[in-house]
């Protein structure tokens, strides 16, 4: 496994949450062997235990809460067809090594090194499958838009790894829009009940753009910029719908919140991906967590050798 | 042939400490309360320190920055210099 990476094996990777221990490269890749990677898969595995160690992630307040939230891991780059993963078929789901065993490494270095066991500092009311490992890759080459690496400021040259704080996937079926206008209006109508209807600017989001439907937006000529503006634009919450009480539903912002004109998500909350089978007109959304300095940011990191 | 077993845990022995002693009142004692900073948290510490009070215990109050990280190194000292006793709370 060792083979998979030039760095040296006693070289300390990150301090592993929850328990703040220094992880070298050789306990990642005993780990790694144990979920079932190849060697080449290391670099991977290496950079995403970086990426979720750091103080904007927040992996011990990921663990800790409550709520069904767990690293989701974003391959972008020329490593992802290197190593075989998948961006096609099935791509959220199962059957492809690479895909399945890298998040499972991620996810027992965890526990393994960090001491985050369901139980003890992991506290989930239900959790979701996708914490066994939930790793994927974007699909680039059948995208007419800029990567989400290249989103947050990569080079498509570059290999990196996007870690977001997320719950299971929800799927989003819309078999009938023909237009860019009407998908996005689709999208967004779904997008509004991302973790919950009530939930406005808190938590961030990820929503994976199937090719059927990114056919839409670029046949028409959409850009990825272009989307989001009209996507926000259709996320717009009058909060006297969404206070405390409203609808006769308690769950809601407080009542001093009533009166706005509020997004569903802040600047760069929503992050999308390019990835799915070719046939299929749907998309799928992940809801994400308490975002920001009180919570978990997304971090990318670079795959190096 | 020998095998060799790798381990992939972090390979740390617990550190085991005795609990400082139950007091036996909290007259003249000085009790923390640390708020996690969850939402009406505040609620239920006001009403614990009502309480304290009444047992004739000083209350300190703090609070950590945020719900969703531990409290900093620096609180925990400050909490354990000046207090004898702490209470954390989680509310929602």
């Amino acid at each position: 496994m060792l083979e998979g990476t030039t760095r040296p094996s006693d070289e300390v990777v990150a301090l592993v949450p929850p328990n703040l221990v220094g992880c070298t490269v050789e306990k990642v890749a005993v780990n790694a062997v144990m979920a079932g990677c190849r060697p080449e898969y290391l670099p991977v595995v290496l950079a995403a235990v970086e990426a979720i160690c750091t103080d904007e992630f927040n992996m011990h307040g990921v663990l800790a809460t409550t709520m069904s939230v767990g690293p989701i891991l974003v391959v972008n780059g020329p490593i992802a067809a290197n190593i075989g993963m998948n961006s096609g078929i099935n791509v959220l789901g199962h059957g492809n090594r690479a895909n399945s065993t890298i998040g499972r490494a991620v996810q027992l270095v965890v526990r393994n090194i960090g001491g985050g066991a369901p139980g003890g500092i992991d506290r989930a009311t239900l959790g979701h499958v996708g914490k066994q490992g939930f790793c994927f890759a974007e699909d680039e080459a059948g995208s007419p838009w800029n990567s989400l690496a290249e989103e947050r400021g990569f080079d498509r040259s570059q290999s990196t790894v996007t870690a977001f704080c997320g719950e299971g996937p929800n799927l989003v079926m819309d078999q009938l829009s023909r237009s860019p206008e009407s998908l996005t209006r689709s999208l967004a109508a779904s997008l509004r009940s991302a973790v919950s209807p009530r939930v406005v600017l808190g938590m961030d989001g990820m929503l994976v753009i199937s090719p059927e439907h990114m056919a839409r937006y670029r046949d028409a000529g959409w850009d990825r910029s272009r989307f989001l503006a009209e996507l926000t634009e259709c996320l717009m919450f009058d909060t006297d719908r969404i206070v405390a009480g409203a609808d006769g539903i308690e769950e809601g912002l407080p009542p001093e919140l009533a009166g706005h004109h509020l997004p569903k998500f802040r600047p760069g909350g929503l992050l999308v991906v390019h990835a799915g089978g070719l046939a299929g007109l749907f998309s799928a959304i992940i809801g994400g967590w308490k975002n920001g300095p009180g919570g978990s940011d997304p971090v990318t990191r670079e795959i190096t050798p | 042939m020998t095998t060799t077993v790798l381990d992939p845990t972090a390979e740390q022995r617990l550190a085991m400490r005795e609990r400082t002693d139950r007091p036996e009142s909290l007259s003249g004692l000085t009790v923390g309360l640390l708020d996690i900073s969850k939402p009406r948290g505040d609620v239920f510490l006001d009403r614990v320190e009502e309480r304290l009070c009444a047992l004739g215990a000083t209350v300190a109050r703090y609070a950590k920055p945020t719900f969703t990280k531990p409290a900093p190194v620096d609180l925990r000292y400050e909490i354990a210099t000046q207090c004898d006793a702490v209470i954390e709370a989680l509310a929602d």
